[in-house]
């Protein structure tokens, strides 16, 4: 449509094709296809109970859809599990933080790291030679983006007594930590305040920029995603209403109508 | 013929056991209902209950009164356990609170043999344990009672659910907490009644069990064997308990009699473990027993 | 030197990756080593050797194995004495059937094998969690004792009641006196307890916790769920398997089912509980304080002798045991591992704790 907005964005990385996808009689996604392109970042939006959160389940392979396909890389794999989607090169922050509580800000990214590690119990058990090497090679990684998220001062705390904000910073880092070709934010700016929206916007914008991620981020504040996103797909009750330059969105009647009701 | 009698002498009187199961298990599913705990303590409370039960009967107290005394011990254990264990737990994660029944089992356990002391008392609540004359099984008269006092109990807490204004709000919790708060309903008193009403059912299991096996610490174990019905027949689910607890019964016993006639009397004892296999094996299958309601998991 | 952090520069990752990054813990674990290995055997009696420390650093194992799978991964389990039984009979058949062997290769076969049952019993766990793999794991426990006790083999021939331990020889030296058996068993957890503590801070442990705190996320991040439950089954088992062992040759002296019942399962748990969920220490720290525990209960008792104590002590310890576990959960979830971190963490920072 207006790929030729920043001149990037052209080839598809994810396809995502008439997806339907119900609980029981509840129908969640129908017949819903979009597509998200190298490079950009294309934003979610649409009102509560719109379906934005199952599509990116489904595209993670929490739910696997009733109909419809999903292709990465041209590849099709609709049926894959979370670990093997994770594998492909996706990485995902959930609504209400995914992180692990318990665990510190460096174990949390580390553990993000997970996929690039070798697994030997035994070496892993006696920690030396191989084992110590790769422990300080994915700790070199991790550190870089520490340092990307200004977060170093966190690395001993365990991450449930953060703040909200720095949390999902956090959370933000060990999706980085894993790599992605595509990174899916599900309300990155959720509960935060003005600040922390700015903070989280350049290192959104800074992903994008410096590392050359591809990024779909579902949210809903409406000036963020105007400012951000290269691309807006607009979801209500499970279907696809709108898509487009975050003008044509914006001016766009469906849409209108569909957040402010019939009247 | 006679062979075919025999067979269904085990089945019947494993079945009629199995009933004696589901009242241990409808004490589980009651708390896990209307709490979200799953309460390890409820074959101590069993024993607990009896325990002070026939050290009463044995001080020549009246069998009503008894009955009554021992009623309202089981109220203030529950309202001293909801104070105690159950609200400096609140919005802890499940693990941590069936852990701290763990606990409470242990601690029912060592109370009732401090004040009541270990040795193993009998029960007579007056039923025999002979058979029925005249017919082609021998069916224990007292197995037929205690099943029958257990659908009774069954009964009347589906009519208390169902019918009065507290069980429909314990329903209401059991469906959605936050949804019952907003509508004005106490959680504390809703918990309370619950862990109450658990207390006298294990009581009245324990009544029936203790009669059977005497009343002594071994009576905490069947609650074990709950367990497996439990998760055989789903958390949450009344009529699965009961179900479960009918199959249960029937299955260990005919594999019990089964593997030792197979064996010529080498191997025994399976109903030691076989509940447990079962429920593995089905669960296996159904992950959420046989009547549980699936979860969806939200992320 | 005062026990603190500040004024400490690393200089490179390994450094800072180190297990006890801070040079008074590694002074503190030297010395603790000495007192285990020589002041102990030197100075302390043969009751207290074997009794005591013995038994603690047995449970200790024990509960560090349940820990790996309960307090890192969040798989509860109920079959730890079960786990324990198999390593017991395994490495008892293995000493009868092939002598020979060093009695350690023994051990770490009766772990192995104890492994394999832990695989098997964790299964379940590829469609189940929570509650429902807890009873899974009741299941172990009640199969296990039933399996051995029913078919004659795994007791070599001998009939039911206990058995004696073959005796123990490693390259020449014989294990026989109370002492050998404390060394031999002091030096296996030793290997053992520290293979956990680089087991959880490195790739495996970070997938456990992860799955611990939030398995959903977990999956998300490349985690593949059950292969590493499985082996989190598998290496408590193992750890359960080779205290198990350890229990019958080294403790005990002999072999009966009676010592693996589910009871003592169940003080495993307490033990972790009151210890630490999730710490190394805490396994070590847990298993010593329900073990001493009863000691000193019936020793206070025995001041006030009559013959109607003993029967109250046992219930008192019953009761001290259940209301610990509650305690603990409420006051102190992370346990006694968190008590003594607590004032570390104070001293590390002292006297400017801002």
């Amino acid at each position: 449509m207006n790929a030729e907005n920043n001149g990037r964005g052209a080839e598809p990385l994810l396809q995502v094709e008439n997806i339907s996808l119900s609980f029981g009689g509840l129908k969640a996604l129908d017949s819903v296809s979009l597509e998200v392109r190298k490079g950009e970042v294309l934003g979610i939006i649409g009102p509560n109970g719109a379906g934005k959160t199952s599509m990116l389940n489904v595209i993670n392979g929490v739910y696997h859809p009733q109909e419809g396909r999903i292709l990465f890389e041209g590849k099709d794999r609709t049926t894959m599990r979370p670990h093997e989607v994770a594998a492909s090169g996706v990485a995902r922050t959930f609504q209400n933080v995914g992180l692990f509580k318990a665990m510190t800000t460096l174990d949390n990214l580390l553990a993000g790291r997970n996929l690039f590690m070798k697994k030997n119990i035994l070496l892993q058990a006696i920690y030396f030679g191989p084992a110590q090497r790769e422990e300080i090679r994915q700790r070199e990684k991790v550190e870089e983006i520490i340092d990307f998220l200004e977060i170093q001062n966190l690395r001993r705390l365990p991450v449930g007594a953060l703040p909200y904000g720095l949390q999902k910073r956090v959370e933000l880092g060990r999706a980085l930590a894993q790599e992605p070709k595509l990174l899916l934010l599900d309300e990155p700016m959720a509960g935060m305040n003005m600040e922390e929206k700015q903070d989280m916007c350049r290192f959104i914008i800074d992903t994008n920029e410096q590392l050359g991620t591809t990024i779909a981020l579902i949210e809903h504040d409406m000036a963020v995603v105007m400012d951000i996103c290269d691309r807006i797909i607009v979801l209500d009750h499970g279907a696809k209403i709108a898509e487009g330059s975050p003008d044509e969105v914006r001016n766009n009647p469906e849409v209108i109508r569909a957040y402010l009701g019939d009247e | 013929m006679e062979e075919f009698w025999y067979w269904m002498e085990v089945f019947v009187s494993g079945t009629l056991q199995g009933v004696m199961y589901s009242l241990v298990a409808l004490g589980f599913v009651l708390i896990y209902k209307s709490s979200g705990v799953f309460n390890f303590a409820q074959g101590s409370m069993c024993l607990f209950g009896a325990l002070g039960f026939v050290i009463l009967l044995e001080a020549e107290y009246n069998f009503w009164f008894a009955l009554l005394l021992t009623v309202g011990m089981m109220i203030v254990l529950a309202i001293a356990v909801d104070w105690v264990v159950l609200r400096p737990l609140t919005a802890r994660p499940p693990i941590t609170l069936f852990m701290a029944t763990v606990g409470l089992a242990f601690f029912l356990e060592g109370l009732a043999q401090l004040v009541w002391g270990t040795q193993p008392h009998g029960l007579d609540i007056g039923i025999s344990d002979l058979p029925f004359e005249g017919l082609p099984i021998s069916i224990s008269r007292f197995e037929l009672f205690a099943a029958g006092i257990s659908l009774v109990m069954i009964g009347v807490l589906v009519v208390f659910f169902h019918k009065t204004r507290v069980g429909r709000a314990l329903r209401a919790v059991a469906d959605d907490h936050e949804a019952a708060l907003s509508v004005g309903i106490s959680l504390r008193m809703v918990w309370g009644v619950t862990w109450a009403i658990a207390g006298i059912v294990a009581l009245v299991a324990g009544i029936m069990w203790g009669t059977r096996l005497g009343v002594q610490y071994s009576l905490s174990l069947i609650v074990l064997k709950a367990l497996a019905v439990l998760i055989l027949g789903g958390f949450n689910s009344i009529s699965g308990a009961i179900i479960a607890g009918v199959i249960v019964g029937a299955f260990e016993k005919l594999l019990d009699v089964g593997i030792s006639v197979a064996t010529d009397y080498q191997f025994g004892g399976t109903e030691s473990f076989s509940a447990y296999l079962l429920a593995l094996v089905v669960l296996l299958f159904k992950p959420y027993g046989l009547f549980g309601d699936e979860i969806i998991e939200r992320v | 030197m005062i026990y603190r952090q500040t004024g400490l520069f690393v200089t490179s990752y390994a450094k800072d990756m180190r297990m006890f990054p801070i040079p008074q813990d590694r002074w503190g674990i030297a010395f603790v080593l000495f007192v285990a290995y020589v002041i102990i055997p030197v100075f302390a009696s043969e009751y207290w050797i074997s009794t005591i420390f013995t038994v603690v650093l047995i449970y200790s194992l024990a509960a560090i194995g349940l820990n790996l799978l309960t307090g890192y991964c969040g798989q509860l389990s109920l079959g730890q004495a079960g786990f324990m039984a198999v390593g017991a009979y395994a490495a008892f058949n293995f000493a009868v059937r092939l002598p020979g062997l060093p009695v350690v290769v023994n051990f770490l076969l009766g772990g192995v094998c104890a492994a394999l049952v832990g695989l098997l019993f964790g299964l379940p766990s590829l469609r189940i969690k929570g509650f429902y793999l807890a009873v899974a794991t009741l299941a172990a426990q009640f199969t296990i004792e039933w399996v051995i006790v029913s078919f004659n083999w795994f007791a070599a021939g001998n009939m039911m009641g206990a058995i004696d331990t073959p005796r123990m020889v490693i390259l020449g030296w014989h294990v026989e006196s109370v002492t050998d058996k404390y060394l031999l068993t002091l030096s296996v957890v030793v290997v053992l307890a520290f293979a956990a503590k680089n087991l959880v801070r490195g790739e495996i442990g970070r997938s456990w916790m992860a799955i611990r705190d939030l398995d959903v996320a977990a999956e998300m991040i490349g985690i593949r769920l059950f292969p590493q439950k499985l082996l989190a089954f598998m290496v408590s088992a193992f750890y359960a398997g080779v205290a198990g062992a350890l229990l019958a040759f080294c403790y005990l002296g002999s072999l009966e089912i009676t010592s693996f019942e589910l009871l003592v399962s169940f003080r495993i748990l307490g033990m972790i509980i009151v210890g630490g969920l999730g710490t190394i220490t805490g396994s070590f720290l847990g298993a010593a304080f329900i073990i001493l525990l009863p000691i000193l209960i019936s020793n206070v008792a025995a001041q006030f002798a009559s013959t109607q104590v003993t029967q109250f002590t046992a219930n008192a310890e019953v009761m001290l045991f259940g209301a610990l576990i509650i305690g603990f959960l409420i006051l102190e979830p992370l346990g006694l591992a968190r008590l003594w971190r607590s004032l570390k963490d104070k001293l590390r920072l002292w006297p400017f704790p801002y």
